[in-house]
Formats: C-alpha cells, structure tokens, sequence
C-alpha cells in the first residue's frame, strides 16, 4: 500500500508508515495527565478553605502547566504539526506568543478593577448594600 | 510507500518547491484554527479578566457537582470529567481514521468515522444534560429586592453567592411574600404534592419556621451576574463547534462509504476533517481548565 503525494506543493511526503503504538501511548499520557488535574482539582475541594493562597494558586499553577502540556501532545501528535516542516511550525505557532501578553495585561486589569472597586474611589460593596437596605426601607 | 527523508540542506524559500511543503488546503485549515484559536482565547480570557474582577466568584466544585440518575449525591467534577474522556477517546479514533487514511484502507477510515461521530454526539449528549441541569435546577438566594426566593442558572441570574448569614436570611425570610415562601418551602421537599398542598394553608410565620427547621437548608447570595453569560456562551460556542464537526464527520463519513477519496487517490480530506476535531478536542481542553478545575 502506497499513498500518493496528495498535491504538487508537496515536496516531501511525511513518514506514516509507522503503527498506532505511538497513538495509543499518547492517549495514555493524556488521560494519565488528566486524572492529575483531577486529583489536584479534588485536592483544592477537600482541602478549600484550609489551604493558604500561595498553596493554591501554586496548585493551579500546575495543573495549568499539565493543561499545556496536554496541549501540546494534542497539537504535536494528534494534529501531526510535529511532522511538518519547521516553516509551517513556527508560522502557526509563533503568533500563539501573543496569547502571553494578552493572558498577563487583561488579568492584571481585572485584578486592578477588583482593588478599585474595593476603595472608596470605586464602589465598595459595603457601601452598595447599604445604599440597598436604605432603598428597601423606603 | 513514497516516502522521503528531508535533506537537510534544502532551501525552502529558493523557489519551485512549497516552503511549507504542505497543501493549499491544509494550510489554510492551520490558519482558520489559528484564527479560531484567538477567538476562544480572547472569549477565556475576558471571562478570566471579569473574574478577577470581582470578590467571589461561583465555586465549580458546588456549581457542578452533579451526575445523571445520581440524584442529590454531591460528585464534583465527576461528570466533566466524563465528557472530557469521550472528547479524548474521539480525538483518539479520528487519529486512527487519519492514520487508515494515510494507508488508504476505507474499511478502516469507515468504521473509526463513525467511532468518532459517535463519541461527538455522546459529548453532545451530556452537554444538553448539564445545560438542562443548570437551567431547570433552582436554589434559595437572596434577589435584589432583599427577598429570598428560588432560582436557576440563566445568563440574567444564578444561586451561587457567598452563603448568607443567619442574621441576613431571617430578617430576608421576613420580607418575602407568601407565594415565595411557598416556592422555597415545596423547593426543599422538592416539589412532593401530598405536602404542597398543606403548606399552601400555612401562616407566613410558620412557612419560616417550616423553612428554617427543614433540614440542609441553607441561602446564598445571587452570584456574580456574568457567570451564566459567560458559562453559556462559551460552552455554547465549543458546543456549537462540536456540532459543526459532527456534520463535517458524517459528510466525510458518506464520502468514504462513496468512495470519492479511493477515486482521488488519497484522504487528505479525512487529514483536515481531522485537524477541525482535534482543535475541538484543544479547546475543550482549556475549558475544562477555566471553568471546572481552577
């Protein structure tokens, strides 16, 4: 069985003459990477309210790092951006970069609309209910 | 098999030669996902910066915690977890699809096709479920008008507040009217007719008293107001994309059975079919991240 190049623009046709063990040992990893989010997720449910901030946001912190690895083997592996040419891979994943800024600048603006709202420059919720309660009154 | 090692010395950009060295159309597929890409991410990442903007946000472990035909059990992230192993074994059997493909066996595309059709519309499935779950699933909170009342979850309203305080429920529990009363008294004995019937004769003092004695219950505050928006809409939209693939699966699905791809001599269609699941598999990925794990 031989598969034929599917379009002139392809100069070098990519190996698939491989097997599926390569497809079943990445369902594996993903689906073991996973079941650790899951535990570290069920970790901060048990443990939600006794565990200090940095703990947690630590926490998150790794199962969003196991988030982007699983990202990786699926784009990697599954979509076979690993076997095109370096060309192709760094133009669809350099303008990804963007993402960085973009995840750091929004967060830190909500961040800073939450201390805003929580002055009296902004408004404090406190405040709010009380205004409410008077308004109920009436 | 027509299969080339690159050489390493190859230049790509001298002409006469793709430097990407892949089709037309796949190209473009990469840079629809891409575009695609920045789509969810920008709808995530709004969703992320409203969250940070508030001082409580609803707890997914409580939001989703149930399970079908599991009844009140509290299972947190039991049934995500479901959907989110479906999503994986389909993205799974495409890959073999593909894999069937790139050996050109149409037996093989075919029934990993139809694997993964299936697998889409078990997700589909359990994501109409949980969609029904929220919506129909009331809960005691505090509305703006300082009553208590039972609601779901919809994008104009949901019950997942901070708990309320005794002091604040029971002077809420005084202004409520009777017919609220009501709702949340035959909310706790989740609707039974026999005991319906005799609370509508009760006092609104002894609704409370009834209320406050009935065993687990407890109030909250009407939570943050763009959860539902935002829980909807973005699952809606992955959702959505869900459905798409599913459709482009069956289409792909009929054109092997017809044997359009033996014709043109590869299943590079099956390829970009294939790229689309995956993507959806990708998102889904990240939406468990932040909505159901963090």
């Amino acid at each position: 069985m031989s598969s034929q190049t599917s379009s002139p623009e392809i100069t070098f046709q990519p190996d698939h003459s491989g097997g599926t063990s390569r497809i079943w040992k990445i369902f594996w990893v993903l689906s073991v990477l996973t079941i650790i989010e899951l535990a570290l997720g069920y970790f901060l449910y048990l443990k939600s309210g006794q565990l200090s901030d940095i703990v947690v946001l630590s926490t998150k912190c790794v199962i969003g790092i196991l988030t982007l690895a699983k990202a990786y083997y699926i784009v990697s592996v599954f979509m076979h951006l690993g076997d095109e040419v370096r060309n192709l891979i760094m133009t669809i994943v350099v303008p990804l970069v963007l993402f960085v800024w973009f995840i750091i600048a929004f967060l830190y603006d909500g961040n800073s609309w939450k201390n805003l709202r929580n002055t009296n420059a902004g408004s404090k919720p406190n405040q709010i209910e009380q205004v409410h309660k008077e308004v109920i009154e009436k | 098999m027509a299969t080339t090692a690159i050489p390493s010395e190859t230049k790509w950009w001298s002409g006469g030669k793709s430097p990407f060295n892949s089709s037309y159309g796949k190209v473009m597929m990469w840079y629809f996902l891409m575009s695609d890409a920045f789509t969810f991410g920008a709808f995530l990442i709004s969703y992320g910066t409203i969250r940070f903007s508030v001082n409580h946000w609803a707890d997914p472990n409580h939001v989703f915690n149930a399970f079908p035909f599991a009844g009140h059990a509290n299972l947190p992230l039991a049934f995500v977890s479901l959907m989110t192993f479906i999503l994986i074994f389909s993205s799974v059997t495409m890959v073999l699809a593909v894999h069937e493909g790139h050996n050109m066996n149409r037996k093989g595309v075919e029934k990993y096709m139809i694997l993964t059709i299936l697998g889409g519309i078990a997700f589909l499935s359990c994501q109409a479920w949980e969609w029904t779950h929220l919506l129909t699933g009331e809960h005691v909170a505090l509305l703006t008008d300082g009553t208590l009342g039972v609601i779901p979850t919809t994008v104009k309203m949901n019950p997942w507040g901070a708990e309320l305080d005794h002091t604040t429920m029971m002077s809420a529990l005084q202004k409520t009217s009777h017919d609220q009363l009501i709702g949340i008294a035959s909310s706790l004995h989740h609707g039974t007719e026999a005991i319906g019937h005799s609370i509508s004769t009760l006092s609104n003092q002894e609704l409370i008293n009834e209320i406050t004695a009935a065993p687990g219950f407890h109030a909250t505050h009407s939570g943050p107001i763009a959860f539902g928006g935002y829980f909807f809409g973005i699952t809606g939209f992955h959702g959505f994309h869900v459905f798409s693939g599913v459709i482009i699966n069956i289409v792909m699905y009929l054109k092997t059975k017809l044997g359009h791809f033996d014709k043109r001599g590869h299943y590079e269609m099956i390829e970009k079919a294939g790229l689309y699941w995956h993507f959806v598999d990708l998102v889904w990925v990240f939406v468990f991240l932040c909505f159901y794990l963090v």
